[in-house]
């Protein structure tokens, strides 16, 4: 009785150390055979997602007998600029004996050269340029304008005290309520009346109001989670609200402001409907004409498929530049949670 | 370095008082404590000082110069948070150097400047750091550095260690402390914690409901509370506080106990009308003897390490008539056995039931 007593095997006792990792995802094999199913299944869904813009690049490459041809091609076929000349230019077809001329003549340059071989002769630079600037400067401007105006409100919501605030922000975001192409016909009349139809100023107007519900929203929930401790903190070390916006609350809110101007670029970049109704030829953007680039004899798809193609760079090169604050989180914890 | 004055200072938000009209002359290089439970107004109090909130009424004085309508940047205060608000996107020596940036300070001074204050907090091998790296002690030592580095009018600060852990406040309490010794600041600090307050301030000033209610030295707001809340709130435990009726120079307590009032109050307390008056007594105010005139039952007995707090019931179950008696901590007092205590006569005082108000000597 004694012994048990004297503490020989009752009492605390220090538990073993514990020498191997106790991570649960670092476990055995079938963990890391999980890991490669996973990057496997993300390339394969990836793959699935490009297919249509890989085979919009490989269509834009073919030869007008190529893009059709059935079974489809996919490696088989002698890659040719066709498409894209074609894109770009106006053409005239040649008649036999003209033909005969210009097939003497050693002086041309490559495109004209691939054009000779479709029997037609280059007149001039094709509508599609132009009309990608439209496009560029009208998702661009609209873009801007609406990013900034959309700052500025979701700023004043997020940190005054608006009276009916609530309303304002429904009353906002109701022009969202409705297909926009619903109200196409009354604002082609007010346009018409106003002057403002087929101009960019017309579009850029019209964009940016209906971006401005999307920025102001997107914006002010990036806006609310930065604490106003910051800009109070700003204005007592002697600045404006202005500059302690602009010096404080802005570099804190790159990643909405990003996220925010990729968004309304896209919608603005894409729209279809008002610009098919409202412009006719100085203001025309890029996306109601695509569809009409259409040859003699057939549908022109590699030139399509170039104007396709075309049409995503500008918006590529943006998220491409924006990429690094798209993933970046919104604050560092630098405040306490 | 500079005066603080509030002269009828009021915040309304809507048609409910957050701070009722206030007068406050905090002099040159003094260390104030507002203190008060949450929600009494003393961050309002605070943020209507440094500018980021607007007053309803009143004038605030910085300097002898009238600040009342001055926007925060000209008003040459440091405010120190309690989140600490350190700009996440700048490192720690563009944090601290921000403000010196407003003031248009050169370059060279700015490095000499930083590195000063760096210096003194011990915060030099941080100044290449983004802020969010930092341990919580480093970034309130930042936060500090931040507000020293201007040498403003005054500091004003809220809670600053309200977001650290227990053992670590204990020490940057005594820094904060230190600073304001070696900087002769005037400082305004607002803090819920007693303790904090205890050992910081000149001058406490207690609030409640949207109200001052003392504003006195820690010895005075301890020792002579001008009125019950303050009594409760201040100490751990609070004031005792015991109602009992006057007769014939005795106060007749819950339990039928009678105290005999000591010498110095009976003046006072005979023009007390209807001659009830709540006695109150600080724990320590009363010492445990065998021949002590009171007697109470043990209704439980904290162990607090150097001292153990009995917690004795006057009339022998109501909870309500429980007094707390510090006690020796060897001593053993088991629960519901007759407790015998006297109180220390200069260490009573008395409270009118009805205003809540101290009565004072004569």
């Amino acid at each position: 009785m004694s012994e048990t007593t004297n503490g020989e095997s009752v009492g605390w006792q220090p538990s073993a150390p514990v020498n191997y990792s106790t991570r649960v995802d670092k476990v055995g094999t079938s963990a890391r055979t999980a890991r490669g199913i996973r990057i496997v299944l993300a390339f394969v869904l990836a793959g699935v997602m490009l297919i249509p813009v890989f085979w919009l690049g490989l269509t834009s490459f073919k030869s007008r007998a190529d893009a059709i041809a059935v079974p489809p091609k996919v490696v088989n076929f002698t890659p040719t600029l066709e498409g894209f000349v074609n894109l770009l230019s106006d053409r005239s077809v040649l008649n036999a004996r003209r033909l005969e001329l210009m097939k003497e003549r050693t002086d041309l340059t490559w495109y004209e050269e691939i054009a000779l071989k479709n029997g037609q002769q280059i007149t001039g630079i094709s509508q599609y340029v132009g009309r990608l600037r439209n496009s560029v400067i009208i998702a661009g401007t609209s873009t801007i304008l609406a990013v900034i105006l959309g700052l500025l409100a979701a700023y004043s919501f997020s940190r005054f005290k608006v009276p009916g605030e609530s309303d304002w922000l429904f009353f906002i975001l109701s022009t969202r309520m409705l297909p926009p192409v619903v109200v196409t016909i009354p604002i082609f009349l007010m346009y018409r009346q106003l002057g403002l139809h087929d101009t960019h100023l017309g579009l850029i107007l019209l964009y940016t109001v209906f971006n401005l519900s999307l920025t102001v929203w997107l914006l002010k929930g990036f806006l609310d989670e930065i604490p106003r401790e910051y800009e109070e903190a700003a204005m007592v070390d002697g600045y404006t609200r202005l500059q302690a916006f602009r010096k404080v609350v802005l570099p804190q809110a790159v990643t909405g402001i990003a996220a925010t101007t990729v968004f309304s670029l896209i919608f603005a970049w894409n729209e279809y409907a008002f610009a098919l109704m409202l412009t006719t030829e100085r203001a025309r953007t890029a996306p109601p004409t695509i569809p009409t680039i259409l040859g003699r004899g057939g549908v022109e798809w590699s030139a399509i498929a170039a104007g396709s193609l075309g049409f995503l760079i500008p918006v590529v090169i943006v998220t491409f530049v924006l990429r690094r604050h798209l993933l970046r989180g919104v604050t560092f914890g630098a405040i306490r949670q | 370095m500079a005066t603080i004055e509030l002269r009828q200072v009021a915040k309304k938000f809507g048609d409910v008082y957050a701070v009722k009209p206030l007068d406050l002359t905090i002099a040159d290089g003094e260390f104030v404590v507002l203190l008060g439970p949450s929600g009494c107004g003393k961050t309002t109090t605070l943020r209507m000082i440094s500018g980021l909130e607007a007053t309803t009424s009143g004038r605030i004085l910085i300097d002898g110069k009238d600040v009342t309508w001055k926007h925060p940047s000209e008003r040459d205060i440091a405010f120190v948070f309690q989140l600490f608000a350190l700009y996440p996107h700048m490192s720690v020596r563009q944090n601290i150097e921000f403000t010196l940036e407003a003031q248009n300070v050169s370059p060279a001074e700015r490095t000499q400047r930083v590195g000063d204050v760096a210096k003194l907090l011990e915060i030099e091998h941080l100044l290449a750091q983004r802020p969010g790296g930092l341990s919580g002690g480093d970034r309130q030592r930042v936060t500090l550095a931040r507000a020293l580095v201007r040498r403003p009018a005054a500091f004003l600060m809220d809670e600053p260690l309200g977001a650290l852990d227990a053992d670590f406040r204990h020490t940057m309490r005594a820094e904060i402390k230190r600073l304001h010794l070696a900087q002769h600041a005037t400082t305004v600090y607002v803090t819920h914690d007693q303790i904090e307050a205890m050992a910081m301030s000149d001058r406490i000033v207690v609030m409640s409901a949207a109200e001052v209610q003392q504003v006195g030295t820690p010895h005075e707001v301890y020792h002579d509370p001008a009125n019950l809340f303050v009594a409760r709130f201040i100490g751990s435990p609070g004031m005792n506080l015991a109602p009992g009726k006057m007769a014939d120079g005795h106060l007749l307590l819950a339990g039928g106990h009678r105290y005999l009032i000591p010498a110095q109050w009976r003046g006072t307390l005979s023009q007390v009308a209807g001659g009830e008056v709540i006695l109150g007594f600080r724990p320590e105010a009363a010492t445990v003897s065998d021949g002590g005139s009171l007697a109470a039952e043990v209704y439980a007995n904290d162990l607090h390490g150097a001292y153990a707090v009995l917690h004795l019931s006057l009339d022998g179950e109501n909870p309500e008539t429980v007094v707390h008696v510090r006690a020796d901590r060897f001593a053993h007092y088991p629960i519901g056995q007759s407790v015998r205590f006297d109180l220390n006569p200069d260490m009573v005082r008395f409270f009118d039931p009805n205003s809540g108000r101290a009565l004072r000597t004569q």
